[in-house]
């Protein structure tokens, strides 16, 4: 057995190893037209600085298609698009998730050297986008994105939502923070003479103090702790308590008592105490947002259809927005364009990939007058449809309405957090009526001060920080190891699957076959081979064709494909056929659906056997995961459930020939058994079930390609560690409940101190940045510790 | 004493400014690419070879 692939050449331009085919211009090589075409470009125009900065920075160019952006011309769309326009300037946004070097950065700024009509450009790197102002009489706006798509930064253009803000609630929260900083120092600058004693003539200054400490913590309260109110009053009207509340009564009690004790000069007030608490929770709720803004985990299937398609409007073909498509219209698609409404075939025959779809990737044949489905990807010669059903009523389309996608799944579960504060706020209740109503009998004239400094320590700061610390820790440590989550939420959620379903196509086997030829051919025959394989529009056909670098330039006669037999032509007077067994005359060669066989002048000569490769690692993450494994998922037709079986004990049950609606079917019936369902999948055919699932994963060999809405995001190589972010998830819940021990530890302190009548500013201001401070620091450390811990031992 | 309240007060002022400021810059958006700039510096402004 011999391996085709026998040197590996990097493109010149975007550094992968050039696979199918070798361009050489000045020394270097490049993988496809498009990365040399590039680099022309750039060589022409002065630009080849764009190579200095980053080895290789180029986006691949191989499996761009030429769609044409001639749609965004249409007056309707333009004004949807544009930031700006007037007869002379206009500006755009674009946004272009390729962006990813300095290289990138450096070429889209320098593009008014590339065309004319371009005044200035300029790239937003943690955005992803990229601004350009331009002249709309020098050049149209479909040019600019055809310029940019043939560059490799090709724009995604999204009608619904363009303009992705960047982020205005994080730079709110930031403000917020600002402003609780700031006034946190200052308070406690002012306070700092209370509490060293100051002399008595000083009384004037230290009232002015505290006036000057009420100015400063008003604005902490009533805009930087705003959201604890609102939280607090949504929760209480919905009769439900959640963290915000004791929070919330924790703040108002410190500012009333604080306002009490200036206005009556019986004291200086817990005003830093106040200030300190806020900006605490608010490096929380900072430290927590932290999100992966370049991934999307919302796409449906709008990000993936075509947003324009060609269609016949009064004798001529014109681009149309996919969504004003109405039956009865006819468009055309081409070759690797996907079908954006159920059509009816009007020309002869064509052949559809419908592996978004079911999986199964194997294209379908469909003749004139036959149903083609929305999401089928044409592969051969350009056809001619007639729209059926809008896009969005379309029978794939169909399964966003389903129910899976219209609850809200995050209110359905009920965080650790809620359920903890809901105990504590009712024990801090029954505490405060309890000392209430001893001082009353006690000393009445104390009672209310009592009273409020137990409302006060009870504010459970510490407890609010320990959640956001810890997932947004372990959030981090994901990231950092290839699983990007939707937010912290999620790991809450991870923590209690016991169940995990995978789909087969692109998750267990994945993307680039091996190719070995079993028996033996010329150099030159090879060649011929890759000579008829590459005529051919069957993936197998293109699965030889690119696997075989020799080249020949033989001419091609006679060439006849036998649809489901095999091809044959004639090649330097040689006769050959590809194909079946019995076409081929290979007898006991075993027949299989994954080999190709050869005959060259009838003389069998072997065949070609085609595996799509397993991932390495998930035979072993299988057997570690055990029982909690408990189906496979695939749209595919059951050939491979041999080799499946291999990986998979017996109890694992294999479905094959799996719609949409199956596998989500399937989640929801595992969830009525109160099972808790990890789905990972990776195709558009998984967002069914993937949106069901307690907590959908999507891999991906790229994150910069599509994937389907999902809660995390795994990079295909890391699968193999799942078992170790499933471990760490339940960690971080132990780390957790923990850090909750911790801070009721320091509350009751707090408590006993605040019920006895002796809690003043000064044992308030000390206790409470401590009981925080040491939350905080436990959970950071103890999350990195595990994370390290359980890495170290596995990789 | 008087002194004390002169000096409190310019310093809140000088740091009301500060923040002031920064508000500003946060909502102007000079913290929306925090990577950009910092190569972006770096860029030559080579002429153009004719």
């Amino acid at each position: 057995m011999e391996t085709l692939v026998t040197q590996v050449v990097k493109c010149y331009h975007c550094g992968q190893p050039c696979e199918e085919e070798v361009l050489k211009l000045e020394e270097k090589s490049f993988c496809c037209y498009g990365c040399k075409t590039v680099y022309e470009i750039l060589n022409q125009n002065n630009l080849c600085e764009y190579y200095a900065f980053d080895k290789n920075p180029g986006v691949n160019l191989r499996h761009v298609s030429d769609e044409t952006y001639a749609y965004l011309d249409e007056a309707a769309v333009k004004k949807q698009l544009l930031e700006f326009d007037s007869t002379s300037f206009a500006r755009i946004r674009f946004y272009v998730p390729n962006i990813h070097c300095i290289s990138c950065i450096w070429l889209l700024e320098n593009l008014q050297k590339l065309q004319t009509g371009v005044l200035k450009s300029e790239v937003n790197f943690s955005g992803k986008t990229v601004r350009i102002d331009f002249n709309p009489e020098l050049v149209s706006l479909s040019k600019l994105g055809r310029l940019l798509a043939s560059l490799g930064y090709a724009p995604r253009i999204n009608l619904n939502k363009q303009d992705r803000p960047v982020a205005p609630a994080s730079q709110q929260l930031v403000i917020k923070l600002a402003i609780a900083g700031f006034a946190f120092g200052n308070v406690m600058l002012l306070s700092f003479p209370e509490y060293l004693g100051l002399n008595e003539s000083d009384v004037a200054l230290q009232r002015l103090f505290s006036w000057i400490n009420i100015g400063l913590a008003i604005p902490v309260m009533f805009y930087s702790g705003n959201e604890y109110f609102t939280n607090a009053w949504k929760s209480f009207k919905q009769r439900q308590i959640n963290i915000d509340v004791p929070i919330a009564v924790g703040l108002l009690a410190l500012l009333l008592r604080s306002v009490y004790d200036i206005v009556s000069q019986t004291g200086a007030g817990y005003l830093d105490s106040l200030t300190g608490l806020v900006f605490f929770l608010l490096i929380g709720r900072w430290f927590q947002s932290k999100t992966y803004d370049s991934l999307a985990f919302d796409r449906d299937y709008k990000s993936y259809f075509p947003l324009a398609i060609q269609k016949w409007v009064q004798n001529e073909w014109r681009a149309v927005v996919v969504y004003e498509l109405e039956p009865q219209d006819v468009i055309r698609v081409r070759n690797m364009e996907i079908v954006p409404a159920d059509s009816i075939l009007k020309s002869d025959e064509a052949y559809f990939d419908y592996s978004f779809v079911t999986g199964e990737s194997k294209p379908v044949k469909a003749v004139r007058g036959e149903l083609v489905y929305a999401g089928g990807k044409l592969v051969g010669q350009p056809v001619e449809l007639v729209v059926q059903k809008k896009t969005a009523q379309s029978q794939l389309t169909s399964l966003w309405n389903e129910s899976a996608f219209q609850k809200p799944n995050e209110s359905v579960y009920k965080k650790i957090i809620d359920r903890a504060a809901r105990r504590f706020t009712w024990i801090v209740l029954l505490l405060a009526i309890g000392t209430g109503v001893f001082w009353f009998y006690y000393d009445a004239s104390r009672m209310w001060l009592v009273l409020t400094s137990v409302l006060m320590v009870a504010c459970p700061c510490a407890l609010a920080l320990a959640t956001p610390f810890t997932y947004g820790n372990m959030l981090r440590v994901f990231g950092r190891y290839g699983f990007y989550l939707k937010n912290a939420d999620v790991i809450e959620q991870m923590a209690t699957i016991n169940t995990l379903v995978f789909d087969k196509t692109g998750t267990i086997t994945h993307g680039a076959s091996a190719v070995n030829f079993v028996g033996f051919l010329t150099a030159q025959e090879y060649g011929w081979i890759k000579l008829i394989t590459s005529t051919s529009t069957h993936p197998l056909s293109n699965l030889i064709a690119k696997q075989i670098l020799n080249k020949s330039d033989a001419v091609i006669a006679e060439l006849k494909e036998f649809p489901g037999k095999g091809i044959q032509a004639v090649v330097a007077g040689k006769s050959i056929r590809l194909g079946s067994a019995l076409f081929t005359g290979n007898e006991g060669g075993g027949e299989a659906a994954s080999r190709v066989f050869v005959s060259i002048d009838g003389l069998a000569r072997g065949y070609f056997e085609i595996e799509t490769s397993v991932r390495p690692a998930i035979k072993s993450l299988v057997a570690r995961l055990g029982t909690q494994v408990k189906a496979l998922l695939s749209g595919d037709q059951p050939i491979e459930a041999g080799r499946m079986r291999a990986v998979f004990p017996a109890s694992v049950q294999l479905l094959f020939n799996q719609s949409p609606h199956d596998k989500l079917n399937f989640i929801s019936d595992l969830q009525k058994q109160t099972h808790k369902v990890m789905m990972i999948g990776d195709g558009l055919n998984d967002s069914g079930a993937l949106q069901q699932s307690d907590v959908g994963i999507a891999v991906t060999d790229d994150t910069g390609v599509f994937t389907p809405a999902s809660d995390g995001i795994l990079a295909g190589n890391m699968l193999g560690k799942l078992d170790s972010f499933l471990r760490l998830a339940k960690r971080s819940t132990v780390i957790l409940k923990t850090g909750f021990v911790i801070s009721f530890c320091y509350n009751a302190i707090a408590l006993s101190v605040a019920m006895s009548g002796f809690l003043t500013p000064l044992i308030a201001a000390i206790l409470m940045p401590i009981s925080s401070v040491s939350v905080v620091g436990f959970t950071s450390l103890a999350v990195n510790w595990v994370a390290r811990k359980e890495f170290k031992s596995n990789l | 004493m008087l002194i004390i309240v002169l000096l409190i007060s310019i310093s809140l002022t000088i740091a009301i400014l500060f923040l002031v400021a920064f508000v500003w810059s946060m909502r102007s958006g000079q913290f929306d690419d925090t990577y950009g700039p910092s190569v972006r510096m770096l860029f030559d402004d080579k002429k153009k070879k004719e």
